[in-house]
């Protein structure tokens, strides 16, 4: 069972019915609660409207809502984003979805240059209260325009936060907070773990969400912070920081080869939560980064150049880092580019000096 | 090889081979320059359909150029707006006031005293009297050559000169380039140094207003230059998806910097004529003109607050002066392209106008640019007490790091911190 850090705000319906939800469920869930509770949220995105999104998110919403709170929008990302930062100048709170996270490349000035800078150019006098939810990552066979992880290339700009849930427990208090942040949150969701816990090991069958303990998933409003990572087991061989789909596949690596890794699932990248980071690993002495994302200047760059930095003497050995390769993410060989089990497996044998 | 040559092959023969077509401007530095081939209409002929028409019923307006004041110094036709002399008095003034404060910042940056300037010479009624047909609530998200609409809605001189000072009065706080004003309490949008990003968010804040029955409209300008951008594209496309209550200006004063207007597409069509293919009303106005500015500004403001939809405006202008202090328009146009612009200086013409009417004469004007010059000057000299930029009085050094986030993170105390050990052992005291 995963457990929450101490520094979590507890589950404020700790007594509240809980269900087993998918991560599609848990965020239309999200998206339900903050609808109903605050009437200056909109949602907005291609498809999302009456069809309910590609990924059925927003299933249902505009139904509930009406067509003035969830509505369909025209196929342009710099669109979107760019009426979403200007409602936001209004006072509302939008939730655009970008329906892949690799078509969100139109968008990126008006992300960039206008919702990551609204706040620090008008001294606070303009604000872009924006959540930019968009799936993202391989394991779809959805080819290299269907698969990409761009997390990188927004943890690089000031005034960005970005948050990546690997459970259905989590996407939805992660997305709470992150719509009532008052600054622009990219929401990058793992597609491949939207309707089940993937480990890695496509070969096997699929599990669903209901078999995991964290599809467990309370009723009505509860958010986890942004900004604290979340220990999803306990140990002492070393230490593994990973996001979105690659903390399950991590686990299962531990759990096949019996490594006592310390797995920590970091949730946001930015604001990171370094206290987490650090302690975990003068801990463990040894430190595995894991992403899906392109190796070069990858965000695990940043992550093992801050190890170093703040744990080198702590470190017993090198830091190890796993990620997907630096090509476009290939369709027939996928599973060859997926950073899966025998990549990460190697990664932990070196680490232990095996 | 032989299809490559364009002379052989399954239909490459009897045709020219391709060619590439680069636009070039008519003139260049030193060329005379004739305007004869430029065909203004007498004002007062363009018809002036109902605010709520349907959008097509302007479009023949899209290639026409709604004008109202005549070479006799009269309004003419449908479109005179018939304001009071008042009003007419205090659009010249807050013309003229911009005009006196651009010339006085032009000298103040060539004495060092900031890092860049921006004028607006010449595109005065453009943003002024868009200003004075707007309400003082409605969203206005400019580009950065509308600082008219700042001092149209009474934006303090003083605060415009701290920013381009980035002195420690600064509001902005030093952060921006000098221009990049910013003013909620005026509903002025935080301008952007990024061309068009502006364009979309004015659509969404319209979008915003109409979800929640408001009756305020946003109102955008753009240079026709960045039409170009795809932000333009897609901030029509919403505009005229949702039908915002949104008014999209664009400011045609044929230069981008260096290039011409040909190279945003003005050798095919008007950029009003853009409004037709989105199914949007469409005005082209003389934009030397501040009645048909105020006009067609009144006019797209009604229709989008009858909930009958967006107004893309073209507003026909001349850049008088270079694209910024950064810039040396002799290098590629020709000087006499100014003197020979055939829709006039847009406060002469305003001026004339008042003369006309017998509300005004040369010796108030004359008494008037006075009192403005005095008055720039007196904002400047005040402005001068918090710092001019790059002499020591700014705003402290943590404040680089706030407003990055609302909450100030780890990495950026710890960067925060270091800035602070930086200044320590550069100055000691």
């Amino acid at each position: 069972m995963a457990r929450m850090t101490e520094q979590d705000d507890p589950v404020t319906l700790a007594e509240a019915p809980v269900r087993r939800l998918t991560m599609v469920e848990a965020i239309n869930d999200a998206l339900d609660v903050m609808l109903e509770r605050d009437p200056d949220v909109i949602v907005l995105g291609e498809d999302v409207g009456y069809f309910g999104g590609v990924f059925r998110c927003t299933a249902g919403l505009q139904a509930k809502y009406g067509k003035a709170r969830v509505f369909d929008t025209p196929i342009s990302e710099c669109g979107i984003i760019g009426v979403a930062v200007g409602m936001g100048a209004y006072g509302l709170r939008p939730v655009p979805e970008i329906q892949f996270a690799d078509y969100i490349y139109p968008g990126l000035d008006q992300l960039v240059s206008e919702a990551a800078r609204l706040r620090y150019r008008s001294a606070g006098e303009f604000i872009a209260p924006i959540t930019v939810r968009s799936p993202f990552g391989g394991g779809i066979f959805g080819g290299q325009t269907h698969s990409q992880s761009p997390e990188a290339l927004f943890t690089h700009v000031a005034g960005l936060k970005t948050v990546i849930p690997a459970t259905p427990h989590d996407a939805k208090g992660l997305l709470i907070a992150a719509i009532e942040d008052n600054d622009p949150v990219i929401f990058f969701e793992p597609k491949r773990i939207y309707n089940g816990p993937f480990d890695g090991y496509y070969e096997r069958p699929a599990r669903p969400w209901k078999d995991h303990p964290d599809s467990a998933v309370p009723e009505g409003y509860y958010r986890i912070p942004l900004g604290r990572a979340r220990i999803v087991r306990e140990g002492t061989a070393m230490t593994v920081l990973a996001y979105g789909t690659m903390v399950h596949v991590a686990e299962a690596v531990c759990r096949e080869k019996g490594i006592d890794a310390e797995i920590l699932d970091l949730r946001t990248l930015v604001p990171l939560d370094i206290e987490a980071v650090e302690s975990s690993v003068e801990k463990t002495g040894r430190c595995l980064v894991i992403h899906e994302a392109t190796r070069t200047s990858g965000f695990g760059a940043e992550l093992v150049a801050l190890v170093q930095e703040r744990c080198f003497y702590h470190l017993e050995a090198p830091i190890e880092r796993v990620t997907g390769f630096d090509t476009p993410y290939p369709h027939s060989l996928e599973w060859a580019y997926f950073p899966g089990p025998i990549r990460i497996g190697e990664a932990m044998d070196k680490l232990l000096g095996e | 090889m032989s299809g490559a040559s364009g002379d052989h092959g399954p239909g490459g023969a009897n045709r020219p081979r391709l060619a590439l077509h680069v636009p070039e401007p008519r003139y260049r530095p030193g060329d005379k320059v004739d305007y004869s081939w430029l065909a203004i209409p007498e004002a007062g002929v363009q018809p002036r359909p109902d605010e709520t028409c349907d959008p097509a019923e302007t479009h023949p307006l899209c290639t026409g150029l709604i004008r109202v004041l005549g070479d006799d110094g009269r309004a003419h036709g449908p479109w005179d707006p018939r304001l009071s002399p008042d009003l007419l008095r205090r659009m010249l003034r807050d013309m003229a006031l911009t005009r006196a404060f651009d010339e006085r910042m032009y000298r103040l940056q060539r004495q060092g005293k900031t890092s860049f300037y921006l004028k607006c010479t010449g595109e005065e009624a453009t943003s002024v009297a868009a200003a004075h047909a707007l309400a003082s609530d409605d969203m206005v998200f400019p580009s950065y050559r509308q600082q008219g609409i700042l001092i149209a809605r009474g934006y303090p001189l003083l605060e415009m000169v701290n920013q381009i000072y980035s002195n420690r009065a600064d509001k902005l706080k030093g952060r921006q380039l000098p221009i990049l004003y910013s003013s909620r309490a005026h509903s002025f949008f935080t301008i952007s140094g990024n061309l068009a990003t502006q364009y979309p968010q004015a659509v969404g804040w319209a979008m915003a207003s109409a979800i929640r029955h408001d009756s305020r409209i946003a109102a955008s300008w753009i240079g026709e230059g960045s039409t170009a951008e795809g932000d333009f594209h897609s901030a029509a496309t919403f505009a005229a998806v949702y039908n915002a209550p949104v008014i999209l200006n664009v400011v045609n004063n044929q230069w981008a910097i260096s290039s011409f207007s040909g190279f945003a597409g003005a050798e095919r069509t008007t950029f009003a004529a853009r409004a037709i293919g989105y199914g949007i009303a469409g005005l082209r106005v003389d934009g030397n003109d501040a009645l048909a500015v105020h006009a067609a500004t009144r006019w797209a403001a009604d229709r989008a607050r009858a909930n009958a939809g967006p107004t893309l405006i073209e507003h026909f202008t001349y850049r008088a002066e270079g694209h910024s202090t950064s810039d040396d328009p002799s290098a590629y146009r020709s000087a006499q392209e100014r003197e020979e612009w055939p829709l006039g200086d847009p406060i002469a013409r305003l001026k004339d106008h008042l003369v006309a009417l017998g509300e005004w004469s040369e010796e108030r004007h004359a008494a008037m640019d006075h009192e403005l010059a005095e008055q720039v000057r007196e904002a400047t000299r005040e402005a001068e007490k918090n710092g001019i930029l790059g002499h020591g009085l700014h705003h402290p050094f943590h404040t680089m790091f706030e407003d990055v986030f609302e909450d100030l993170p780890w990495h950026l105390e710890e960067q925060a911190a270091q800035a602070i050990r930086e200044r320590q052992a550069k100055w000691p005291e």
